[in-house]
């Protein structure tokens, strides 16, 4: 017997009580080192608190006893995924401290080999953000092309998570012979596939429904929570530090010829021809942000194409890295690149005379995207959730200090 | 904000004595604020349309202490905190760097930590980059909503990133050494 057409026993039976509710890990990359916490009204999430710090390894204070050569083996483990971003990153904060000139082959080397690794890391966050929505097979796609980036930056320094390739006075050592070789037709090959994951994500109406209109961040909000990379960007504010930074950095890609991937006038470059926006996107909700890394994805193709090209014509050789123990001018230094999560900055203060900086410090993107969450999640409901934090992309290593 | 000499004439009328000093000889020239004008300085500068910091890269805590003697003697500065504000424009596309100065221990008694206005009014980012600050070197911000530790557990004694922090030999039955 039902009693379902009685309408006050049915407000009775769906009444809920507030929760706590501990969620995660639920994205790979975090792994048991973010814990969030939701109060919940039956499906509907009031608050989301995220608490950080399972990780905790003192990167900063490592740093400080450290002289800068020894230290880029630890920006690798910051964020994992663009190891070679972070060498860069803090490899460039240096030089600025020293002042310190670069030979021509080097900074197309850097290009290359930072923009090979922005491929990979877009592709983990690619994949695994089908993954957090419950589809599997765009996270093999990605894998198996990102295992053949990973084999190319095996080939360039022996490493293929932590590669401590690029140091501050250059790189460890030149590209192999026949590798540029490799690198094209690698990129011969990738090239073709892309269309393939915008088949199975980004023109997948399930995907759409799920990322469409959810995680919302106008760009005010954006900028004033110190958000960065594709997640600033996928609110249509066209900001990007290879473009806009520090001189040092935008040095690197003087003469490479690159757009900014973020909505102009109501639509992405029109050179792309990849799938248009769904009627039912909203700028700055999460299949925004997932569209900036796919398009993201063309243009560091292009960018190394390019860099193959000059890094044949360039002159010099592969740099000089700074000896161990060099001293450090008085004075200090700050420098932010764009790395594929978004900002990474690196500071470095020396009171002179020492090899030992005084104070080392990283601000990191996802820190900031990270801080976001909780005013993303409040009112969605828990479905939401893992679509709303795998949008943001995060790293934990990158959280840590 | 591009930080030089006119900005620096330009906020020392405005500010007067809450502009300290200013450093345009370092690589990343800056300007040095007291710590009571911070907050008027940073809506003035965020506000300003020839500065417009809509951005707050970082906020971060380096601390001046020698901890060996030998070499505290022929330290040239005594010792003290510095509240570093790395601030952008994201319309203008610069950067600038502000910078307090603090003691190391309010009235140099040591536990009471020195404090310094809160900013998040003016950034919301600044929330969690001055509890990290908190955290990890000791500063207080005044006006801050909910100033706990972020990176180290709640109970954690002491600031890690301060020079003289020492490492404990235990915690909850964990051996530290």
């Amino acid at each position: 017997m039902s009693n379902a057409n009685q309408s006050e026993v049915i407000e009775l039976d769906v009444r809920t009580d507030e929760m706590l509710v501990n969620m995660g890990p639920q994205h790979p990359s975090t792994h048991g080192v973010l814990r969030l916490v939701l109060r919940t009204d039956g499906e509907v999430v009031s608050e989301a608190v995220p608490h950080i710090g399972y990780l905790h390894r003192c990167a900063e204070k490592i740093g400080e006893n450290l002289t800068p050569r020894q230290f880029v083996p630890y920006t690798d483990r910051m964020d994992y995924l663009a190891g070679m971003n972070m060498n860069l990153g803090w490899s460039l904060a240096v030089e600025k401290l020293l002042n310190y000139d670069l030979p021509d082959k080097v900074r197309h080397t850097r290009v290359i080999i930072a923009e090979l690794n922005r491929i990979a890391s877009h592709l983990v966050g690619m994949g695994t953000y089908g993954l957090d929505l419950g589809t599997f097979s765009p996270f093999l796609y990605a894998f198996r092309e990102r295992e053949k980036i990973l084999d190319l930056l095996e080939y360039v320094c022996g490493a293929r998570l932590t590669y401590s390739y690029i140091t501050p006075g250059g790189v460890t050592a030149d590209l192999p012979s026949g590798w540029l070789e490799k690198c094209s037709a690698f990129l011969d090959q990738f090239e073709p596939q892309i269309p393939g994951y915008h088949t199975l994500l980004t023109t997948n109406a399930i995907f759409i429904k799920r990322t469409t209109g959810i995680g919302l961040l106008p760009a005010e909000m954006a900028i004033g929570y110190g958000c960065s990379g594709p997640v600033l960007r996928g609110s249509g504010v066209d900001y990007d530090l290879r473009r806009d930074g520090d001189a040092r950095y935008t040095a690197l890609y003087q003469g490479y010829d690159f757009e900014v991937i973020v909505q102009k006038d109501g639509s992405y470059p029109k050179d792309q021809v990849y799938p248009a926006v769904p009627d039912e996107a909203v700028l700055g909700d999460c299949w925004h942000r997932f569209y900036v890394r796919m398009l993201e994805v063309i243009q560091a193709i292009k960018l190394i194409r390019q860099g193959i090209g000059f890094y044949q014509q360039a002159t010099g050789d592969w740099g000089t890295p700074i000896k161990l123990n060099t001293k450090l001018p008085p004075g200090e230094a700050y420098l932010e690149t764009e790395c594929p999560r978004g900002q990474m900055g690196f500071y470095v203060v020396s009171d002179g005379g020492e090899s030992i900086p005084r104070r080392a410090r990283a601000r990191s993107s996802c820190f900031s995207n990270l801080s976001i969450v909780e005013e993303l999640c409040r009112g969605c409901l828990i479905a939401d959730i893992p679509a709303i934090v795998g949008s943001l992309d995060i790293v934990m290593g990158e959280i840590d200090r | 904000m591009v930080i030089d000499e006119s900005l620096v004439q330009r906020l020392k009328q405005q500010f007067g004595e809450k502009i300290v000093g200013a450093n345009l000889e370092n690589v990343d020239p800056w300007i040095e604020v007291a710590p009571g004008g911070l907050v008027e300085v940073c809506r003035f500068l965020r506000d300003e349309p020839a500065t417009r910091c809509d951005y707050l890269n970082s906020i971060c805590v380096v601390d001046y202490c020698e901890v060996d003697p030998k070499k505290a003697a022929k330290a040239k500065w005594e010792p003290h905190l510095e509240v570093v504000y790395h601030l952008s424009s994201i319309r203008l596309k610069t950067s600038g760097v502000l910078k307090v100065k603090l003691p190391r221990w309010q009235d140099n008694v040591e536990g009471q930590l020195p404090e310094v206005p809160s900013v998040c009014e003016i950034w919301p980012t600044a929330n969690w980059h001055e509890r990290e600050a908190y955290d990890l070197s000791g500063v207080n911000f005044g006006g801050h909503p909910d100033l706990r530790r972020i990176l180290c557990p709640e109970d954690w004694v002491g600031f890690p990133l301060r020079k003289d922090y020492e490492m404990p030999l235990e915690y909850h039955g964990i051996r530290g050494r």
